[in-house]
């Protein structure tokens, strides 16, 4: 049972990602790409428990080693992801002064 | 089910919800940089709880796991040129997809004798896949990025037997892959599988020019995703499940916009390498007519509304800076300045938006190719920079050409139109350009950051 509701969990999110995404407009496409390099860093989650566990040897560094690798994604991504949306300016309304 | 893992899960639906919204946010630039922020606490929420989860017995490894790779992230945030964000986005695919193998291995070694003996077939499949996909993203995205950063020859490598070796790879993957989920006690099927990964990620990769890049990230990208949503199913994270896929659709997504924007499906694109070389089409006639920098400014000066199409060559000249100030002349001057976008200009989805942005010019002055195509007759001027093939009138006119098809914006049936580009020959993807020898094409020779300088100086001292 466990297996078809993980895949009813796939079949939904598969489904709500596409919905999502396609509303994002062009002008956003390169943070939209950085900032789910960083949400792809949801692997840390996964691989806390490998790494702070009680396991033998090579599944702590293995473990360690996903760690340090999904944190570069997720801290590089947003904040890559918020300087350059930082950037992103609407044009000024004629006659308001900045 | 404890209290704890009772917690623990509720959070975890909360931190999808939060990813959700922000998604949605990120939907409008007014209201990005909030979505990411959101997207961020979800993050944040999720990983904090985690580590009340009860197996968790030493916090040692993932404190220096966290803060070796935190304070490589924030370097890299930090200091990236926005030039160079293709690069960065391909090796963070990279890492995101070394990330899920190297947890998917984890997985496997933390398994006891007992365990992989009667752990369901499930997870093995699923464990499998989540090391190939990883695999493939890693070493894939190692070589985007070599051709990205010019690290690696960006033309496609293409050698005798490129297309055996591949299908030889997807038949050892296949044996290996079975044998791995019908015999998981022998690590050896397991290590055999992340080889074979890797080297076919390398191989579909290095075999694809380096035009074809944007395609390749926005894939890889996906698939990035995809390995995390896998490593999820094999160790039962829900979290992972969803999040992953997430990323998987909006790499799937981006990926079929670029395809659309040249006109080619996706295999055309994973396979170009192994297609023949096109024949010579018609030859090009007509002359190129050479305009210095001044008298493009007496151009300008008499233009009412100016387009202004960029592309790579702008980012590598840094010339989006020099571009900007033209614009404020420009309209001081009386006139309107519109920029076109096409789709795959650069070298990542969205690539020069962020470069103009960079250079504050307000994103509500970015217009796509369809909504300047119908109005092209009305722009007096549209001045190229450092675009070639996104403008080529060779994708309607010549059936021979290799990018015949490809829905282009139509800068010739605008009155003039300037080309500022270094010298006269092909583009990066080496095709020949017959816009460049039009009655109304002048071309303005040298570098673009230099000739927009001179044309912006010319417009201080009148």
């Amino acid at each position: 049972m466990e297996i078809i509701y993980l895949l009813f969990v796939v079949l939904l999110a598969a489904f709500l990602g596409v919905e999502l995404i396609r509303k994002v407009p062009a002008t956003l496409h390169t943070p939209l790409m950085s900032g789910s390099n960083a949400i792809s860093g949801i692997t840390l989650v996964g691989a806390l428990a490998a790494s702070g566990g009680d396991s033998n040897l090579l599944t702590t560094i293995l473990g360690t080693a996903a760690v340090a690798l999904a944190s570069i994604n997720v801290v590089g991504g947003y904040w890559v992801t918020d300087r350059m949306l930082g950037m992103f300016k609407k044009k000024a309304k004629p006659g308001v002064q900045k | 089910m404890n209290d704890i893992l009772t917690i623990i899960n509720f959070t975890y639906v909360v931190a999808a919800a939060l990813f959700i919204i922000g998604l949605k946010l990120l939907s409008h630039p007014d209201t990005a940089r909030k979505g990411n922020f959101v997207s961020a606490l979800g993050m944040l929420l999720a990983v904090l709880i985690t580590l009340l989860d009860q197996q968790i017995i030493s916090y040692h490894y993932i404190v220096l796991g966290f803060v070796i790779g935190g304070a490589v992230g924030a370097w890299k945030a930090r200091t990236i040129q926005m030039t160079a964000m293709p690069e960065m986005v391909s090796l963070f695919n990279g890492f995101g997809g070394l990330a899920s193998l190297i947890l998917g291995w984890a997985t496997f070694a933390g398994m006891d004798l007992l365990t992989l003996q009667t752990e369901s077939i499930f997870v093995f499949v699923t464990l499998l896949f989540t090391i190939l996909v990883g695999g493939i993203t890693f070493s894939g995205s190692v070589v985007a990025w070599g051709k990205l950063s010019g690290k690696i020859k960006a033309k496609a490598f293409i050698f005798k037997g490129l297309r055996e070796l591949s299908v030889l790879h997807l038949v050892a993957i296949a044996v290996v892959g079975y044998l791995f989920v019908t015999a998981p006690s022998t690590s050896l099927w397991l290590y055999l599988g992340i080889a074979l990964a890797l080297s076919f990620g390398l191989w579909a990769t290095i075999s694809i020019g380096g035009a074809d890049m944007p395609v390749v990230i926005a894939l890889l990208n996906s698939y990035s995703g995809i390995a995390a949503s896998a490593a999820g199913l094999a160790t039962g994270n829900t979290i992972l499940v969803v999040t992953g896929l997430l990323v998987g659709a909006s790499g799937l997504i981006l990926t079929s916009v670029m395809c659309k924007a040249m006109n080619r499906s996706l295999i055309n694109v994973l396979l170009s390498g192994f297609a023949k070389p096109v024949a010579a089409g018609e030859k090009i006639e007509g002359e190129i007519k050479v305009l210095s920098a001044q008298d493009a400014f007496y151009v300008l000066e008499a233009a009412q509304a100016v387009l202004v199409v960029p592309g790579y060559g702008m980012a590598v000249a840094q010339a989006q800076h020099a571009v900007r100030e033209l614009q404020s002349l420009l309209e001081e001057n009386g006139a309107t300045v519109d920029y076109a976008i096409h789709a795959v200009a650069g070298r990542m989805p969205g690539h020069m938006n962020v470069l103009l942005a960079e250079a504050d010019v307000p994103y509500d002055q970015l217009y796509e190719m369809e909504d300047v195509n119908p109005r092209m007759e009305n722009y007096d001027v549209v001045i190229v920079i450092g675009a070639n093939d996104v403008v080529n009138p060779a994708a309607k006119e010549m059936k021979g050409s290799p990018i015949y098809g490809m829905p282009v914006i139509e800068a010739y049936r605008a009155k003039t139109v300037f080309v500022l580009k270094r010298s006269a020959d092909a583009g990066f993807a080496g095709v020949d350009n017959p816009l460049f020898f039009k009655d109304n094409t002048r071309m303005v020779l040298g570098d673009a950051k230099d000739t927009i300088n001179s044309i912006v100086r010319e417009f201080a001292e009148a």
